[in-house]
Formats: C-alpha cells, structure tokens, sequence
C-alpha cells in the first residue's frame, strides 16, 4: 500500500512544449486526461522508465526509481511495473501462457511458472485461450490476456495506456470492472490514460487533467471534470 | 560454411546498422553492401592484398596454420562469404527492423534485458527475413565465379566450386557435364528463391 509520486520534467525530442509535473497516486485508479499530444503517454512512460526525465524524482514508497540529482535511475526492468500498451503487444510468435510467463519472475520453477499462468488467465476468465495464438483473440480476449500479462510480476504499480478504447461500450464497462475489481484487491496504484469522461467518472478515485505539458486540474472526477468540455479532452 | 558465417556476420552486422545513432552508419552501409556492384574480380583482387602470403594477415595466419589462405577452402569459404554478405545483411536489416519496437518495450517491462529481449523476441520475429538472407546467401555463394577463381583458384583440393566446374567442363569439351551442373545450378536457385518469395509473403500476412 505506497503511494507513487512523480515529480519530473521531460524535454521532448521533437522540441515541442516539455511535461512537467507533480503528482501524486495513491493506491487506487487515476485516470489521467487531457488532449492528444499533452503529455499523457510521455508521463506514464517516465514513470515506467521508458524515458528518462531531464530531472525530478518518482518514488514508490520509500523507494526511489528516479532521482536525478542523486544519479539515480532504476532500469524498468527492476520497477515492477505492469504496463497494459494501447496496442497490448502481445508477443505473436508466443501462446497466451507463453506471453504470462514470460512475465513471470525468473526464478520460478517451470511447473510453477505454468501453473501460476494458467491461475492469471483463468482469473481474467480466458484459461481457454492458454495455448492459442493472439492472431486468434478477439478484441476483448486480446485485452484480458494482455492484463494477464501485466500482472505476471505480481505488480506494484499498473500503467494503462487507453487500454479499451478500440472496444465496443459494453465490452469496454466489462473489463472496466474487471480492472476496477484487481486494483481493490491488489491495493496498488492505478494510472489509466482515457479520453472517455464516461470511463473516468465510473472508474477513478482521482483524476488528473493534462494540458499542454502541465497539470491543469487534479482532484475527484467530479470536480475535475466539472464544466469540462469533452472536446478539450480528444 | 561460408552460409554460416555469413548468416552470423550479416545478422551482427544488420544489428549493428538498425542502430540509428551509430556513427557513419550510412557510410558503413555502403561499404558492406559494395560486392552488389563491384566487379567479382575486383573484390578477389582486394581479398588477394588483404589475405594474400605478402599480407600481415596472410602471415599471421601461415604462422599459425602453416598454411596460406589464399588458393585452400579457407579462401573459398572467404570468398563465397564476401560475395553474399550484403544480401544476408539487408535481409536480416529488413527482418530486424519489422519487429514492432512496443513488443521490445513490452519485454522490458516485463523483467527481459537486451540479451534476452533479442533472443526471444526480435530474433524470433526477424527469423523469416534472416532465413530469407540466408538462403539468398547460400545460393549467391553457391554460383559464386568471380571472387572465388582470384580468392581459391579453380580447384581447392579435391572439391571445385560449381560454376567453376561448369566453366573448366566447356573449356575441355566435356558439354554433358556443364549442362548438368547447369541445371542442378538452376533448380537450386529457382528453389530457394521460391522458397524466400513464399517465406516473405507469409511474413508481411
């Protein structure tokens, strides 16, 4: 149960205006707004470790991924973070219990590494899928083995890039739940990228508002999104 | 063998050019891709200097082995290496760079380092333009005439390259002979291209 803060400054490499922010994510869902080209993909990617900030400092907790003036930055693959991409990059060349195990940790016997991804499909209801490629899913069942995936290394933090926008509405409040229903019982921090006002009012516990770089609102979906012209937001 | 080294060789080299930030890249690039457009001859006059008895490498190596490279296997398999290197390079390059850049960040995120991330996704998904290359490669060395009478001469022991076989078999009148070797020559490398045409074509869907 740790917060993650990320303060920090990205300079863009296209030379456009630079992300820089300071926030906080408590254990729960953060959906993270704002119009294309705001900043919301660069911040989640920061956090992961994808990017490196110019300077600031994300921690989890009490420990520290990125400090920049103490020469700190932790590689991603050391930050335990469950990243769900827009496009899920879902391995094709790999089963679906190929793809969940990968994730697993490396010191795991094989037998458990098997048997623990079967337990992760089957709680995202898609055991059936364990030994068919992903050229096969459908769109929902593509989701739900990418966020079997994600939490193969028993998360401390999810980051999820518009992760249901390609989805039909009822699929896309079907796996809201789903997710809404793993971040209570995993008590972890959250961020979701959406553009979807009805998504974030159903699912967040706060939602942050990105404009041009910098935060323009934080708080409850109501207060943010009060007033609030969707239009702004795509 | 020469298919062999080609393959590591190019993929190393396809690796090494897929990286956008190396110094000289394009120069690079075009060195290795020269045999596509030199003269034969000229490349095995190069690889005659560099390899040659006069040559420190050639020295080195005769101090070594207590053999030359030049007119033995070893010179052959250089030959035939050189000749197809930059076809196994642009198709491995092509193979690397169709590996969609989110799975490689997936993996990371996902606990895999370089070393692993290479091994387990990129190569597997860059396998069918690598195997492409190879087969290319292999067939290129196969009908390779040019660097390999400078580099082996026209017999290396008792094994004579093929197109060789075919050129000395009109030069003694032995017709049968090059017509046969002919048209192995030509099945082989109709197959493989085949085979890279149908490799290709399940590749990109």
């Amino acid at each position: 149960m740790a917060d993650l803060s990320a303060r920090l400054r990205v300079e863009r490499a296209d030379g456009g205006f630079a992300l820089d922010v300071d926030l906080s994510f408590p254990p729960g869902i953060t959906c993270v707004m704002g119009p294309s080209g705001a900043g919301k993909s660069t911040l989640m990617a920061a956090i992961a470790g994808l990017v490196t900030p110019g300077r600031g400092q994300v921690a989890l907790g009490d420990t520290l991924w990125f400090d920049d003036r103490r020469g700190i930055s932790l590689p991603i693959q050391q930050r335990r973070v469950g990243y769900l991409f827009q496009s899920l990059a879902l391995f094709p060349h790999r089963t679906a219990i190929g793809n969940v195990e990968y994730g697993m940790p490396r010191g795991l016997h094989r037998a458990e590494r098997h048997e623990r991804a079967h337990a992760l499909l089957s709680k995202l209801g898609v055991d059936h899928l364990a030994h068919r490629r992903p050229r096969t899913f459908s769109g929902g069942e593509a989701q739900r083995v990418a966020l079997a995936r994600a939490l193969a290394r028993d998360p401390q933090l999810l980051l999820l890039d518009e992760p249901f926008s390609a989805l039909d509405p009822d699929l896309r409040r079907q796996l809201s739940q789903l997710v809404r229903r793993l971040v209570n019982e995993l008590q972890i921090p959250s961020i979701h990228v959406t553009h979807s006002i009805l998504e974030a009012r159903s699912l967040a516990d706060q939602v942050v508002r990105i404009h041009r770089g910098v935060v323009a609102a934080v708080g409850q979906a109501d207060y943010v999104l009060a007033d609030c012209d969707p239009a702004d937001l795509r | 063998m020469a298919t062999c080294v080609s393959v590591c060789l190019g993929v190393a080299l396809a690796l090494l050019l897929t990286w956008r930030r190396l110094p000289a890249r394009l120069f690079l690039d075009a060195v290795v891709s020269a045999p596509l457009v030199l003269p034969p001859t000229v490349l095995g006059y190069y690889l005659l200097v560099a390899l040659g008895v006069n040559s420190g490498v050639g020295r080195i190596w005769e101090r070594l082995f207590g053999s030359s490279i030049v007119f033995t296997l070893t010179g052959a398999v250089i030959a035939a290496t050189v000749g197809s290197l930059p076809l196994v390079v642009r198709a491995a390059r092509t193979g690397l760079e169709s590996v969609d850049r989110t799975l490689v960040l997936a993996a990371h995120t996902l606990g895999a380092g370089p070393i692993r991330t290479f091994f387990t996704v990129v190569l597997p998904l860059a396998s069918p333009g690598i195997i492409s290359g190879a087969m290319l490669g292999f067939a290129r060395a196969l009908g390779d005439f040019g660097i390999t009478i400078m580099v082996a001469g026209s017999r290396v022991g008792s094994t004579q390259p093929a197109s060789i076989f075919v050129y000395d078999s009109i030069q003694a009148n032995r017709e049968s002979d090059a017509n046969r070797m002919a048209i192995v020559l030509t099945v082989v490398g109709i197959t493989v291209l085949y085979v890279v045409n149908r490799l290709s074509r399940k590749h990109h869907g």
